[in-house]
Order: structure tokens, then sequence, then C-alpha cells
């Protein structure tokens, strides 16, 4: 399996001064996988996804992207080599509009630069009004493209979290990580992004790496699923293993409720 | 409304300009040219501060200093070796400040390139840092600047400056800048290019995550700013002749800031506005300074009442409209057409 990995950490650990977040993290996540990371909060989930992306550099361990070492390159270089994210508190680029949001996205694999921009060259006139149909086209996959003049703070929840997911497919990744999609949706919201990630998945040839607390997500998409508590990995497998792990019940159930099931 | 009735509606109204300028120079008088040739300028340094704090949102004040760098090298370029000569009186010039020669239009860009060099100099150590701190360390770099020009007097003569720059900075000259830069700063935030800087501006977090290199996108936003403040400042020197350490104080740089935030922060055409308004406003102020009569009874007349009178403004602004009054809204030919043919409609025609 670790021959087919998309991405592999080895050792991963964060230390905040005396605190250590994230303690020895090893994973391999399988090409094509839609995998679950999920734990009690504060368990060091988003810190797992910070260091991945580049925005903390792990204390101790490795990261392996396609076989290469990306340990501590920078946000937008571990972008450039193919990893996107959303965020658990959505950050859109709230003043601009939903198209502009998913051309933002496009820049990193943009050619031509602002001097073109400036001269007016075809070459750049081109580029850009390709950029925009294939940002349009990215939205109509997110079902946003009624919305797409206006602007992206005025967006309602639901759609500002897929607008953010339309954004990092503008990036062309191979290896998506989303941080708690499903937060603040209503159930129908839910069941229509389950079947949206999966759809993704195979139309963008992707693989997914989610944080998620709402266990019908989990259990009903991901392929495999890794605990985390107090920043060790507690238990790692297919959705039934995990659903009856004695560990996991405990981490999030406690121990009383281990003794009544 | 097609790109091809817009590029015509804006070659109409630069060719519009033109005419304006042409008449102005036969039939204005000085004051009024005077007038007329600072407007432009300030519309040149708005733009310039727009496009670093407005779209990019990194908080410089360093303006002053980047004027001063451009007002120095194009008034060395453009001074005769003559007037060198009798202007350094403290200590004679260095050989190259004597023999420096250029034309106008090179000593402008050369400005220019020279303030965006510093731009990229002190850009590297600076902008790594957040908001606030980035506005006190390029103050600092302003001031620095003018200590410079204060103790290097065999470049810039010391603290007496230079006087009798020819006044190359006709209303041709300035508006010909003012449109270039227009041009640039409209181009550069329409393409995708300002897409990224308003990213960078509304979410620095997100756009890295978007594999935008932050700090190289930025260094190139303060540069290019950079570059247009340093041709505001060449063009200022020329165009009031005289130039010494002394006008680069914060008050510059606090000028230029008020216009730009009075405009709307993200507007071109807020700075465009305001940066007429503002500058016509200074003049037509003055009068608050003259004696007032009642009757036989006089109010004598206040020296810098007209200061008094714009901070008052300033606050009134930032209470009742703080996005300024564009905010980020832009001019359209096709909202200008809309509104004259709603209120054509309305008059019954």
């Amino acid at each position: 399996m670790a021959s087919d990995a998309v991405l592999e950490t080895k050792g991963l650990t964060m230390r905040f001064g005396g605190l250590t977040a994230v303690k020895n993290f090893s994973a391999a996540i399988p090409r094509g996988s839609i995998v679950g990371l999920i734990g009690p909060n504060g368990a060091g989930k988003t810190t797992c996804f910070n260091m991945i992306t580049g925005f903390y550099k792990p204390s101790e361990g490795q990261v392996l992207f396609n076989g290469a070492d990306i340990t501590g390159a920078p946000p937008h270089r571990v972008c450039r080599s193919g990893i996107a994210r959303t965020f658990q508190n959505i950050r859109l680029f709230g003043n601009e509009t939903v198209l502009e949001n998913a051309m933002i996205g496009c820049h990193l694999r943009q050619k031509t630069g602002w001097w073109q921009a400036v001269l007016c060259l075809p070459s750049n006139r081109r580029e850009e009004r390709a950029i925009a149909e294939r940002s349009r086209e990215l939205l109509k996959v997110v079902g946003l493209q009624e919305l797409a003049g206006e602007k992206a703070n005025s967006l309602p929840y639901g759609a500002q979290r897929r607008l953010e997911i339309a954004r990092a497919l503008a990036t062309r990744p191979a290896f998506l990580l989303l941080d708690e999609p499903a937060a603040g949706m209503n159930p129908n919201e839910t069941q229509e992004l389950m079947g949206f990630i999966r759809e993704i998945r195979r139309s963008f040839d992707l693989t997914v790496l989610l944080i998620e607390h709402d266990m019908k997500v989990v259990m009903g998409i991901c392929e495999h699923i890794w605990v985390l508590d107090y920043g060790e990995m507690i238990a790692a497998g297919p959705p039934e293993a995990i659903q009856s792990d004695p560990k996991v019940i405990k981490a999030y159930l406690g121990e009383e409720a281990l003794a009544h099931a | 409304m097609g790109a091809k009735t817009n590029a015509i509606l804006n070659i109409l109204a630069a060719v519009l300009l033109g005419l304006f300028i042409w008449w102005a120079e036969e039939n204005l008088d000085g004051y009024m040219i005077q007038i007329l040739n600072l407007i432009a300028v300030n519309i040149i340094l708005a733009l310039s501060l727009n496009l670093i704090y407005g779209f990019t949102g990194l908080f410089s004040l360093g303006h002053a200093g980047f004027m001063a760098i451009g007002a120095y090298v194009c008034s060395i370029l453009i001074l005769a070796p003559e007037q060198k000569e009798m202007l350094f009186i403290l200590e004679p010039a260095y050989d190259w400040v004597q023999s420096a020669q250029a034309p106008f239009f090179v000593a402008v860009v050369a400005g220019g390139l020279a303030a965006a060099l510093f731009g990229v100099l002190v850009g590297i150590p600076l902008l790594r840092l957040g908001d606030d701190y980035l506005g006190m360390a390029t103050l600092g770099f302003a001031e620095i600047v003018r200590i410079f020009a204060i103790n290097l007097p065999r470049v810039t003569n010391g603290a007496l400056g230079f006087k009798g720059i020819p006044d190359h900075a006709n209303l041709w000259w300035n508006f010909g800048w003012c449109l270039f830069t227009l041009y640039v700063i409209i181009r550069l935030i329409r393409s995708n290019s300002g897409n990224v800087f308003k990213a960078i501006r509304d979410d620095e977090t997100a756009a890295k995550a978007m594999g935008i290199d932050v700090f190289r996108q930025k260094l190139l936003s303060f540069a290019l700013g950079a570059f247009f403040a340093g041709v505001g400042g060449a063009l200022l020197g020329s165009l009031v002749a005289t130039i010494d350490p002394k006008m680069f104080t914060f008050v510059l740089t606090f000028n230029v800031l008020m216009i730009v935030v009075t405009g709307g922060l993200g507007s071109i055409t807020g700075s465009v506005l305001a940066g007429i308004a503002i500058t016509v406003l200074l003049e037509w102020l003055r009068f608050v300074e003259n004696p007032v009569y009642f009757g036989d009874w006089e109010l004598p007349g206040i020296p810098g009442m007209r200061m008094v009178v714009f901070s008052l403004a300033l606050i009134f602004m930032i209470l009742f409209r703080r996005e300024g009054f564009m905010g980020k809204r832009e001019f359209s030919w096709s909202w200008a057409v809309g509104r004259f043919f709603k209120k054509a409609g309305r008059h019954g025609i």
C-alpha cells in the first residue's frame, strides 16, 4: 500500500512550547481514496492539516507527497505541488466576487504575469479569458454559476463552503484536504455534500482527506478512518472497525460509556 | 456595453482632456494652471498609495520617502551643470552628481526607478511585518531618507536643497503621466494579478493556501507603488522648482493618505475624484485664513485655519462614511450612460 500512497507522513510531531499537539503521526493515504481524520475537539486534527499544507513547520518527522519530501515547504509551494485545502472557519476573499475567488485559485498555474496584463498582450488576454471560462465551469460544478457576480461574503453559509471547495479545485490539486466541510449544514445539505465529494473525487481524479465531526458523513463516505486523541493516533482502519473500537468509544464518550456498552 | 465602445469612450475622454489642457494653457492664469498641475500630481500620488494600501492592504506611511528619492534623482538629472556649481555652496558636489544629465522624461523615469529600487530594498525586510508595524517601519524609512538628504551635502546640497529646478513639468507632462499611471493601475487591477493583490488584502492566509507567493506579490505591489510615488515626487520637484528636506516630512504622506482615504480605499475613481476635490479645497479654503469684516469690526485671519477645517472634515468623514465617498465602487461608462438616459428620460426627452 505504501508504494501507492499519495501522501505519507512519517513520525510527524508538533510541539508548541511545552505542549505536544501532535505526536508521532505516521500514516499513508492510498491514491484515490477518501480518508477521514476524526477525534474529539483539540485532538490535533487541524494541526495535522497545517503541518501537511506547510502552515506549520513540524518539530519532527517528514511529509512525503508523491514520494517527494515537502516537509517544511512554505504553503504556496505545497499548493503548487498539488495539495489544496479548505478552512474550518471559512476563509473566502470576501470583497471579491464569486467568480474572482475562483479565478484567484487559477493564478498559480497562470503563465502570463502583471506586465503582460499592463501591456495588453494577446497572450495574456487569451489566458485570462480561458481562466474566467474555467472558473465558470468550476462554479457550475459546485452549483454557483448563477451567483458568479455576487460578492463572496454575501453568500449564504452553505454556498460559501462550496465556493471554498471550487476555489481549491481551481488550483488543480491531486490531493484535497477538507476541514469540516459539513459544519453548519442541515441534514439535506449534508446528504448532498456526501454525493458531491464522491463526485469530485471521480471527475477530478482526487484523493481526499477530511476532518469531520458529523459521523454520518465520516462513516458514509470514508474508506479509511484515522482517530486522533491528545495528539496521538489511537486507531486506524475501515469505518466498521472504528465504530466498534473500544479505544475510540472511550475517547469520545469516556470510560463509563464503555462499561455500559 | 462592448469593449469597443468603452475603448472609444476612453479615447474620447482623453482627447477632451487634451483639448481642455490646450484651452487652459492659453486662457487660464498661472495660479489656476498651478492648481491643475497639482491635481495631476496628487492623483498620481494617490493612485500609487491606493495600489499599496487600498488594493494590497499594506499600511505604508513611507510615501514621502519615495517621493523624496524621485524628486532628488530627477532634479539632479535636469539641473544644468552651471546651476549645480552655483547651488552647492556648502560643499562641492561629487563628480557624478555634477556631471549627471538627462532629458526630462528620462529623469522622471529614473526618479521612479530609483524609488522602486528602494521600495524593493526596504520591502524585503519590512514586508514581513504586519499592519501597524509595517506602518511604523515605513514611517521610519521615510524619516531616514529625509535625514540622509540633510546629511549628504555633496549629493543633495544638505538642508539648503535645490532651487531653480527647470520647470519642465507643465500640464502636458503632468497629465500625461497621470493618464499613464491611471492606465497602468487600471489594467493591473482588472487583471488576475490585481485579483491576487485584493486576495492578499482580504485574507493573507487563504491567499497562501491558494498557492500565492504572498511575499513576492506584496513586494511587487510595493515596488510598483514606489515607482509611481517616485514619479509623482519628480514631477512635484520640477513643478514647484524648489526642493529641500523639510518638504518631505510626514505631512506630505498624510496629505496623500487623506486623499486616498477620503476617496475610498480600493477605489481608483475615488482617488481621482478626491485628488481633484482636496487639491481644489486646499486652495479655495485659503479664504478662511483671511481677515473677516463684520461692518467696521475686523476678525483677524488665522494662518493654518484651513488645516483645522480639513481635520474636522476628515473626522466627520471617518465618523459617518468610513469607507470614503466611493467605497470600493468604480466609475464605468455603462453606469454613466445609464445615469444620463435615466435623467434624460425623467425630463421627458
